[in-house]
């Protein structure tokens, strides 16, 4: 689903990406793990096409990533922070990326119903909750029904019941054949949801593989044990 | 096109609802109402207005876009991740700024002059050049707050850079056109003095409104050179092509940063 090829990318001096490469499978959930500036949130934004890079190519589904912008239209993204303009509605702001994007299929409205919003959603975004906006944001990563989702730490902010009504989706759209792309800084979250593991360390692909793989590897029961078993020995290299 | 336009609709129902907006607004029509009751007649509350247009729009429009976009940096990263070009979510998100600013300048102002029977007693000519300076202006500044977000990744000091700007623009300027005058007494200056101008959109906003309004003795040296130098019709084409020139260049060099951009 993800084809990225040599991709580098830095900022001033400091190299993010080092000819990274990376291929992402169709219909599974990949994590994307590694320790801070490893590099996680560039990549995904150069998939995204907010972020160009210097060097190297990446395709969606085979489309590359550049200055066509129709590949877009094929994934949803939910961010790590949340914010919308103060003074719409979460109803407007979704139909105003419904104008925007005038999708093909029909509109997945199916976390609207699961999360309780009640009045929530014609109240003034600004007066929201910050769990609330989360949950907003979660609606938009879905609601086009894209082939491939970018979520960054989609839990965070979120109460049990949510965060367990937004699991649910995740896995459930798996099931349906669509592709994941998840970084979470709960391992536990990972452990439960991921099938591949893709573990970037300076601006690398130090390991990427299914997640039974790298714990035989390891030898650790746990993703946790095992991820942090890799940052050891990434350390001592 | 079309989605640009949809892009400035959703901003513009935003901003429109800004409690910043509609203060600025409320501020323009009290002080307009306030020359009309007590500045006497129309002509002469339009051109005590000129001073408030000159200073007031250009601070306003820098400080409340550059505000504003920072604060939408998240929400424009979303758009980006829609599939529209970067130059509909740019031409978008300018007009959906400078439009609502410009509407809540226009009918700030409009409304007391058809409340105090204007029409009767101020030429609607030179009505229209200040409402179409206003716009300009808010035109210009909006422009230059893009191009001051789209270069500058902190927002303190992008918001330092836009006040800067403006004080520079406001009240430096003028001061070191002066001190340029007195040193270069001996010289002849009329050629660079008019240069200058038309290089402070401030400056040249003025000079178009007296040209305008055909008051010799408010016009200083700078609108005597430019009347002497094109006459009053040619002036005020002038003017008019300079300031166009002043919303496309700074507009043209922000959507060539917004585009390459890393967000």
């Amino acid at each position: 689903m993800i084809d990225a090829r040599d991709v580098s990318k830095s900022f001033g001096k400091l190299r993010v990406l080092d000819r990274l490469s990376l291929s992402i499978k169709p219909a599974r959930i990949t994590g994307l793990v590694g320790p801070n500036a490893a590099g996680k949130t560039t990549l995904a934004k150069i998939i995204l096409g907010l972020t160009s890079p210097d060097a190297g190519t990446i395709e969606i589904a085979g489309t590359p990533v550049g200055p066509d912008e129709s590949y877009r239209s094929r994934i949803g993204y939910m961010p790590q922070l949340a914010r919308f303009p103060d003074n719409l509605s979460a109803r407007e702001l979704f139909s105003m990326l419904t104008d925007l994007r005038a999708p093909a299929r029909d509109l997945d409205e199916e976390l609207i119903e699961r999360f309780s919003f009640e009045g929530a959603l014609d109240k003034p975004i600004r007066v929201l909750s910050g769990g609330t906006r989360q949950k907003v944001n979660a609606v938009i990563a879905f609601l086009f029904a894209p082939d491939l989702l970018i979520l960054d730490e989609p839990t965070a902010g979120l109460d049990p019941v949510s965060s367990g009504i937004l699991k649910d989706k995740v896995l459930a759209e798996k099931s349906f054949g669509k592709t994941f792309l998840l970084t979470s800084h709960i391992m536990s979250e990972l452990d439960e949801l991921a099938d591949d593991v893709a573990f970037i360390n300076e601006g690398k692909v130090a390991f990427m593989g299914a997640v039974t793989e790298l714990k035989k590897m390891t030898r650790q029961s746990s993703l946790e044990r095992a991820i942090a078993e890799m940052m050891k020995r990434g350390a001592a290299a | 096109m079309k989605t640009t336009a949809k892009v400035a609709g959703y901003e513009l129902r935003d901003v429109l609802r800004s409690r910043w907006l509609i203060g600025y607004s409320l501020f323009f029509l009290i002080v307009t109402d306030a020359l009309f009751r007590f500045g006497g007649g129309g002509e002469k509350a339009l051109l005590s207005l000129i001073n408030v247009v000159l200073f007031l729009i250009p601070l306003v429009a820098i400080v409340f876009s550059t505000v504003y976009l920072y604060a939408a940096r998240e929400f424009i990263e979303l758009l980006l991740t829609q599939p529209i070009r970067r130059r509909q979510v740019f031409g978008g998100l300018y007009l959906g700024l400078a439009l609502p600013l410009s509407l809540g300048f226009v009918a700030a102002v409009v409304i007391p002059f058809i409340v105090h029977d204007g029409i009767a007693t101020a030429r609607a000519g030179t009505f229209a050049a200040l409402l179409i300076t206003g716009i300009a202006l808010t035109f210009i500044f909006t422009a230059l707050a893009f191009l001051i977000v789209a270069r500058t990744e902190d927002r303190l000091k992008g918001l330092g850079i836009a006040v800067g700007l403006w004080l520079f623009l406001a009240v430096l300027y003028d001061g070191l056109v002066l001190l340029l005058i007195s040193i270069m007494a001996d010289h002849p200056l009329e050629r660079p003095l008019l240069a200058l101008m038309l290089a402070n959109p401030m400056d040249l906003a003025r000079v178009g409104l007296l040209l305008q309004f055909d008051v010799a003795a408010l016009l200083g040296y700078t609108g005597a050179l430019m009347q002497k130098f094109f006459g009053r019709s040619m002036g005020v084409a002038v003017t008019s092509v300079a300031m166009a020139s002043w919303i496309l260049l700074p507009l043209l060099a922000g959507m060539r940063a917004f585009q390459k951009k890393d967000f």
